[in-house]
């Protein structure tokens, strides 16, 4: 692979003055002796499937099996549509679209794992919602995909994108760095500012536990891809309003491996500890399983 | 470098809930079916870590289960595998255990029926990304990025650079090999990464060669 870091990456990028996601499809194409249209075509198919999610996670009622989540990304659209609410539409518009793709993930729907199954909504809701403010093409939604598979392919290599590795923060995390980076280039943004916020976004996630009540994807897994998804779009703005992340991200995400490895089992995807033995969780738990899950 | 194509980050694409106990789980059980070759009798999943505390609710066992019966991550068919195995006859048994493992995410499969048996472990590393560390007790240590070749052979002089020449006939390049035996003189196993597509033709013609027991192909995606 042509980098290993986000500094080598975007000077790669600068330098050739190449998008970061030119730079991830030529890397693609020699790693694996793939031509780019191959490479081009499989990228599509993932964003069509993504887009596959939004539509039945907003328009269909979609419940999980435990009966935990499902409903809200379509309670928030409607909620849109009446025109009374406090934050911008750009943003309500990404997290409707991410609950609504983390609700059909959780219903055992078709998703695309991006990085994972648990972080599945941020990237979509982000670069959909993105797209429909910048009127942008397919095209430059599949670009970003690889923006995004760029900034991830550091930060798991380097760090981890797994709850049960690295807690929340490398799940919900990882996905809300690829989004922001993802999402300013779609916007016209430069490498460095695309690190910038990736940069900005990551830190906003450090520490987050992997907690899961009843040990399922689905709360507070939800709720944390619409923050995520709210996150990257900041973090791309601040990024493109010129700030910059002053830890750089390659150190940021060195931190959040330091921090994962520092974080103890229970707030690692096991459901022993933060909000998963909370009294509530435990009476869900019961409900759903007839038994605690740990006795 | 654990991760190394784009698509390992973007993807898979699976039936949800989780990819590492969903669709790395599947892949498990899909790399233990792709190493038996034919469908098991009998299955016992043991499940370590995370796997073995939160696995019902994440459809673990559904998972695997798919995988085992030659099911992709997005293969509809995983939410009903148990049944569906069920139907075809196949004894399905999930353990889930307290043993402390190396990694978080990890599944011993065993596979049976009354031609022989078939024991992996395998580890789901996050993302849908999976690596098999153990085959039928040998340790081992693959990317898992490509099919890699599995030789089960005698522990005897010849037999590598028997199987490396026969390669090498069908313009086969070895990008990275291991050989791992329990003791000196029994059986031994090679685990073979190339960087050329593996055929039926290869496979037949290594398995034809003396002292090689058993040839197969394991696919982690």
């Amino acid at each position: 692979m042509k980098f290993t870091s986000i500094e080598q990456l975007v000077e790669l990028a600068e330098t050739q003055g190449k998008k970061i996601s030119d730079i991830m499809i030529e890397s693609e194409m020699e790693t694996h002796e793939r031509s780019k249209e191959e490479i081009f075509e499989q990228m599509r198919m993932s964003l069509q499937v993504m887009n596959a999610a939004i539509e039945k996670g907003l328009k269909e009622q979609v419940r999980s099996r435990s009966g935990l989540s499902g409903g809200d990304g379509r309670k928030l659209a409607t909620y849109i549509e009446k025109g009374q609410f406090l934050s911008g539409d750009t943003i309500l518009e990404a997290v409707s679209k991410a609950i609504a793709t983390s609700e059909v993930n959780a219903s055992m729907g078709t998703i695309v794992a991006t990085p994972t199954a648990g972080s599945v909504g941020i990237l979509p809701g982000t670069i959909f919602a993105t797209a429909k403010k910048l009127n942008s093409s397919e095209e430059s939604m599949v670009y970003a995909l690889f923006t995004a598979g760029a900034i991830g392919l550091v930060i798991a290599n380097n760090a981890f994108i797994s709850g049960a590795a690295g807690g929340c923060q490398a799940e919900i995390g990882s996905a809300t760095a690829m989004a922001a980076a993802a999402i300013v280039e779609m916007a016209g943004g430069t490498p460095t500012q695309a690190a910038n916020a990736l940069g900005i976004a990551l830190k906003n996630m450090l520490g987050l536990t992997c907690d899961p009540v009843a040990g399922l994807v689905e709360v507070p897994c939800v709720k944390r891809n619409a923050m995520g998804a709210a996150n990257a779009m900041i973090a791309a703005d601040m990024a493109l309003a010129g700030i910059k992340s002053v830890i750089p991200p390659d150190e940021v995400i060195e931190t959040m491996y330091r921090i994962g490895c520092a974080m103890p089992m229970p707030l690692k995807e096991t459901a022993l500890g933060g909000l998963a033995t909370t009294p509530t969780a435990k009476k869900l738990e019961k409900k759903i399983f007839g038994k605690p899950l740990h006795e | 470098m654990k991760y190394h194509s784009v698509f390992d980050i973007i993807g898979p694409i699976m039936i949800g809930p989780s990819s590492s106990h969903t669709a790395g789980a599947a892949r498990i059980g899909k790399a233990a079916r792709s190493l038996f070759a034919r469908q098991p009798k009998k299955a016992i999943i043991t499940l370590y870590g995370s796997f073995a505390k939160t696995y019902k609710g994440h459809g673990t066992d559904v998972a695997i289960v798919g995988g085992i019966l030659g099911f992709d991550t997005y293969d509809n068919r995983i939410v009903d595998s148990l049944v569906i195995a069920k139907d075809l006859g196949i004894e399905i048994q999930v353990i889930p255990s307290n043993e402390q493992s190396e990694h978080p995410n990890t599944a011993r499969i065993y596979l049976e029926d009354e031609k022989g048996t078939l024991e992996i472990v395998g580890v789901s590393i996050g993302g849908g990304k999976v690596e098999i560390v153990e085959i039928q007790g040998f340790k081992i240590k693959v990317s898992g990025n490509q099919p890699s070749l599995i030789v089960f052979h005698e522990d005897r002089h010849g037999v590598i650079a028997s199987v490396s020449t026969t390669l090498s006939k069908f313009e086969i390049n070895i990008g990275y090999m291991e050989v791992a035996r329990k003791e000196k003189g029994s059986i031994a196993m090679m685990v073979i990464e190339t960087d050329q597509r593996i055929t039926r033709e290869v496979l037949n013609e290594l398995e034809s060669l003396k002292a090689v027991r058993q040839v197969a192909l394991l696919k982690t995606s």
